[in-house]
């Protein structure tokens, strides 16, 4: 699936040769481009990815930007950036383009911000929670999301966020491999899948 | 403009062996073509020449295997040969099945020797499956994709089938690798030969990634080339 950039660049020649880059690819989608970023606009789109120039805020605020970002959408936050840019405002970005940038260097630091971005949420705990390994020993047992979500009482869309849970910590993806993870672990018993 | 080959300093005029030595992985192509070691001071167009492939066609190969993130201009394509591309993407298929898996299988078989029986019904079972699955995709490439683009080819018209609904049902068979790779190198149970163990986590990334090269020249060379031929019909 094509990663969604949302371009948030008030110059239209810039903004518009941004999204040439990244059409002729596939790899990408540019989902809109923006003239200036409010939260809601980032909430609905769910991109992957913002490219922004940080011009658009204020210069006190510019520090923040990323944080800004990060209060509506989880998207990797790349500057793009016209000029120079001290150090400090820098650091906080997943990346930065220059104008001066050719297209395969903005697409190898895009590509390396979403990168970064999907290695993140390592900092809770990698064991399973209790509630976890319930719904690993069902997944193993074959039972569909809905019947999960039946025997437990909640919502498929709780059911599917677990499941995306044991997915990141255990890093196995496939159902097969979940089972041979119970069973190896002793989850569950060679009878209950046979 | 032509960048790519600034970037790519690879050449028809430079030495076979010299360009086989940018990346490991480019052995494995010039086998797959069918080009044969000892090549002295022979530069690769002598080489391909001899062989009966395009050298443009190779070095293209070749750019995707040595540089990741490279991404050919729309005049590579253009000069490129499908027949070669075909016969590259058909070698190594072969290559998967009738080499590498079979390596990995021996290995996995050795690893979980010293294990429960019921541990290693699990672990061989899985891996059963994703050969399985792998083998399917193979199957559906060469007896449906591959031919059609041969018809393409020899311009027969009459077929039904076109590049887009490949490139819809182009399944994921890398998900299943992965899974593998995770499973031996966190879960496995201590007892497991762990030389065996090194071996298959070997294999695994070797296989893992030529499928990401073999993905995309399938993908974004094999594709657009035959979509162009069918516009133009």
């Amino acid at each position: 699936m094509s990663k969604r950039i949302l371009i948030v660049v008030p110059s239209v020649i810039a903004a518009k040769g941004l999204e040439q880059v990244f059409n002729d690819l596939g790899e990408f989608e540019v989902c809109a481009i923006l003239r200036d970023m409010s939260g809601q606009e980032l909430r609905s789109m769910a991109p992957d990815a913002v490219i922004v120039d940080p011009a658009i805020f204020d210069y006190a605020s510019r520090g923040s930007v990323k944080a800004r970002v990060a209060e509506y959408s989880d998207a990797a936050v790349i500057a793009f950036t016209t000029g120079p840019m001290d150090e400090e405002q820098q650091r906080q970005f997943d990346g930065v383009i220059g104008l001066m940038d050719t297209p395969p260097a903005v697409i190898k630091k895009v590509r390396a911000a979403l990168e970064d971005r999907t290695e993140v949420p390592k900092a809770e705990g990698e064991e399973l929670s209790q509630r976890e390994k319930e719904i690993l020993i069902c997944v193993a047992k074959g039972m569909l999301n809905k019947e999960i979500a039946d025997l437990y009482n909640i919502s498929i869309y709780t059911v599917i966020t677990h499941r995306k849970n044991i997915t990141r910590k255990t890093g196995i993806k496939t159902v097969a491999g979940l089972t041979v993870y119970a069973l190896l672990n002793n989850l569950i018993d060679m009878n209950s899948v046979e | 403009m032509n960048t790519s080959a600034h970037r790519h300093p690879v050449s028809p005029a430079m030495k076979m062996a010299e360009l086989l030595d940018l990346d490991f992985s480019l052995l494995g192509v010039a086998t797959r073509l069918g080009l044969h070691f000892g090549f002295g001071d022979t530069t690769v167009a002598e080489v391909c020449q001899k062989e009966g492939i395009d050298p443009e066609t190779f070095l293209l190969i070749c750019r995707v295997y040595a540089f990741d993130g490279y991404r050919p201009t729309q005049e590579a394509l253009l000069a490129a040969n499908l027949h070669d591309i075909l016969k590259y993407l058909h070698q190594s298929h072969a290559y998967y099945m009738e080499v590498m898996v079979p390596e990995m299988a021996t290995a996995l078989e050795q690893m979980i020797k010293p294990c429960a029986e019921k541990q290693q019904r699990v672990i061989w079972r899985f891996f059963a499956d994703y050969k399985e699955e792998l083998a399917k995709h193979f199957a559906y490439e060469e007896g449906q994709v591959f031919p059609y683009v041969e018809a393409v080819l020899n311009k027969q018209s009459g077929a039904r089938f076109t590049i887009g609904e490949y490139e819809e049902n182009h399944s994921n068979v890398e998900e299943k690798l992965e899974d593998l790779k995770n499973l031996v190198m966190k879960y496995i149970p201590a007892q497991c030969n762990q030389q065996e163990a090194y071996k298959v986590l070997f294999y695994i990334y070797s296989l893992e990634r030529d499928l990401n090269k073999h993905t995309f020249i399938e993908d974004d060379i094999l594709v657009p080339m035959v979509g162009r031929m069918e516009n133009h019909e």
